[in-house]
């Protein structure tokens, strides 16, 4: 079972907006019944260029149907400047998150809207056209698509490619090409300079970070029933040994990396690294 | 808000004659059935009624042919790779294309281990072709591999006749009987099958046990390596109050097995029937005469099956779908897919399993809440 927000849960049972405008001034239409979600996004403007009215049908899954009608929610008011500015991470967060396998959901709201602008603007036809090479054929998704996504969420796994747009979630073979799409994007981005960051004395990085480890993540993993042991510190390398549920905690290495290695990183020093010494 | 559970093919109720039999086991006799104690010894007797009530209840000849195991998926994997240790020079597996995932991946694993698999497809209905597996049989076929019962749809595959055919060309047999014990009979004295397996909590034990048959004079190489336990088949200390629980369970299911056939096969009907006629669009997927008689699995169309089973939640409805949303990936049910049923459908498909523990009034209950849920939805469609 789906972990969703109350907000998500809410949306889907009580949906905002629901239908069609009929004499519509902006109308956008993305996905399929075969590839499992489908949305037809209309809006109305106002005599000032606000969307005066907006309205949503879908056939998917409960958070698509969440998606939709926040979407709906939260573009009403908006001039088509600002409603372009829109983005999946907007409509998630709106609904206070969506689970991560769910993320395509924010991203079909989003190219719905896109594309419900661009026929007004006579640009495009309601329906939503590929736009580019196409990289995953199962479900149509296009390089295009999949650079956007990337950038605007920070992805960095083909499996997030996967979760937030699809690609790569039918037959596979184009895993290859989306992780060059990834490889190229990450090359591309400035890595931040490390003297950006405040120099600390050494002293100063062993005191931060095991009042870090006391105070906020050892309590952290003792709520899921595992610990860590400090092992060392050498300069910006911290040194831990994973004990209780996180020693045996098959995902302890993503445990590891993603949450202690962002706190230390976030709280002491970008260039902080995190290395698990086995016992 | 009261629960109707019609999600049997998932897991089942623990029958509360099962909870009664395992309690001592967990409060007093407690002992380890291998001890030279009176106090853990005693208990291995209770350990061989289980074993004779499961061979019971698939005809099994012999009481010695059953190995305890810990679910459907070990004793799956048990057979099929003893059965392959068996003649190591063979090469050559045969399954089908709509097996359970512990059958499926693992002979998608053997195939990166260089064996060779063959994958029978079925038709629109889910039927096997009879000719077809025939001619898949090789000389260095080393296992079959073949569902009795298909957990989505309930598709009974015609293990008798593939059996005759393994034994006629010498070819060792695994079946995958997780869901048809305990709901069609089952004699393994009339059919000649290798392997079998299933699962106790698909027939109101708990989970965590299960049983493995393996034919009298059949090589085995235990999967599980380790103690002299099940006479050195599987390792590890025995799983002893589930195992006494599947035993009164396997009992329990031969005593049920006509209510299931006729009283529940009504039910299910009945369900079946309702729904075809208040709710338009709707198909049933899978032959409907040779099929368990718990069993329907039914798509919508236009309309998307997490969020019908959503909406069913809010009315205690529980049932399963074959949707992409709910199958953790991207595409609809492998079962539905490899039976043609357009994606269209198969995104809309709901799993409705009974047990004898549902009611009439259940029934009635699902049959007056379906309707507005499948218009509901729709009415969100931008199809209809």
């Amino acid at each position: 079972m789906w972990n969703y927000t109350e907000k998500v849960i809410d949306h889907f049972l009580h949906p905002r907006n629901a239908g069609e405008i009929e004499d519509a001034d902006g109308e956008g239409e993305v996905g399929s019944l075969a590839c499992g979600d489908m949305l037809r996004l209309t809006f109305k403007l106002d005599k000032n260029g606000r969307i005066k009215e907006a309205k949503f049908k879908t056939f998917g899954c409960a958070s698509a149907i969440a998606s939709s009608s926040a979407l709906t929610e939260m573009i009403k008011g908006m001039t088509l400047e600002e409603a372009e500015k829109v983005t999946n991470r907007d409509i998630a967060n709106y609904l206070g998150g969506l689970p991560e396998e769910k993320m395509h959901c924010s991203v079909m709201g989003r190219e719905a809207l896109e594309t419900a602008i661009k026929n007004y603007r006579g640009l495009a036809s309601p329906k939503r056209e590929l736009e580019g090479r196409v990289v995953c054929k199962c479900f149509g998704v296009t390089e295009n698509d999949i650079r956007r996504v990337v950038r605007e969420n920070n992805l960095t796994t083909i499996e997030q490619v996967t979760d937030y747009t699809k690609a790569g979630g039918g037959c596979g073979q184009c895993h290859e090409e989306i992780q060059n799409i990834l490889d190229e994007i990450v090359a591309k981005k400035p890595t931040p300079l490390v003297s950006e960051a405040p120099h600390l004395t050494n002293l100063q990085i062993i005191h931060k970070v095991e009042e870090l480890i006391n105070t906020r993540i050892r309590p952290a993993l003792q709520h899921d029933g595992g610990d860590l042991e400090l092992v060392d510190i050498d300069h910006n390398t911290v040194y831990v040994t994973l004990k209780g549920a996180c020693a045996t905690c098959p995902s302890s290495t993503v445990t590891m990396r993603q949450f202690i290695e962002k706190e230390l990183r976030k709280e002491i020093s970008p260039s902080m690294r995190l290395e698990e010494v086995k016992k | 808000m009261k629960t109707v559970y019609v999600d049997n093919n998932a897991t089942t109720q623990v029958a509360p004659e099962v909870i009664d039999a395992m309690l001592p086991f967990l409060k007093e006799m407690w002992g380890n059935p291998s001890s030279m104690h009176t106090f853990g010894g005693q208990v291995a007797k209770y350990i061989d009624k289980a074993r004779e009530q499961v061979a019971a209840l698939i005809g099994a000849e012999r009481a010695s042919e059953i190995v305890f195991t810990s679910c459907g998926s070990e004793s799956d994997n048990t057979a099929i790779r003893s059965g392959l240790l068996a003649s190591p020079q063979k090469r050559h597996l045969i399954t089908t294309n709509v097996e359970h995932p512990a059958v499926l991946n693992l002979c998608k694993e053997l195939q990166k281990e260089g064996y060779d698999v063959t994958f029978l497809a079925v038709d629109g209905e889910g039927r096997l072709d009879l000719e077809e597996f025939k001619k898949s049989i090789r000389d260095d076929t080393a296992i079959v591999s073949i569902m009795w019962a298909n957990n989505e749809t309930g598709v009974i595959f015609p293990i008798e006749e593939i059996a005759a055919e393994c034994q006629k060309r010498n070819v060792l047999l695994h079946v995958d009987a997780v869901q048809a014990v305990g709901k069609i009979s089952i004699d393994l004295k009339k059919t000649p099958i290798t392997y079998l397996a299933l699962s106790g909590h698909k027939l109101h034990a708990p989970k965590g046990v299960g049983a493995l048959y393996v034919r009298r004079g059949t090589k085995f190489h235990p999967w599980l390596v380790g103690g002299h336990q099940e006479h050195g088949r599987r390792g590890g200390t025995e799983n002893v109050a589930s195992i006494v629980g599947l035993g009164v369970a396997c009992e329990l299911a031969r005593k049920n097995m006509e209510d299931e056939r006729t009283r529940v096969a009504a039910m299910r009907d009945k369900l079946e029937k309702g729904i075809l006629e208040s709710i338009p669009r709707s198909f049933v997927n899978g032959n409907r005469k040779m099929r368990l008689p718990n069993t329907t699995n039914i798509s919508f169309e236009a309309i998307e099956g997490e969020a019908i089973l959503l909406l069913m939640n809010e009315f205690g409805i529980c049932a399963s779908s074959g949707s992409a949303c709910t199958s953790g990936s991207l595409l609809p049910s492998h079962v539905l897919v490899a039976m043609g049923i357009p994606f269209t459908r198969a995104h809309g498909s709901i799993r409705f399993s009974l047990s004898c523990y549902n009611t009439d009034e259940e029934i009635t209950f699902i049959l007056e809440k379906m309707p507005g849920i499948v218009s509901r939805l729709r009415s969100l469609s931008p199809v209809s």
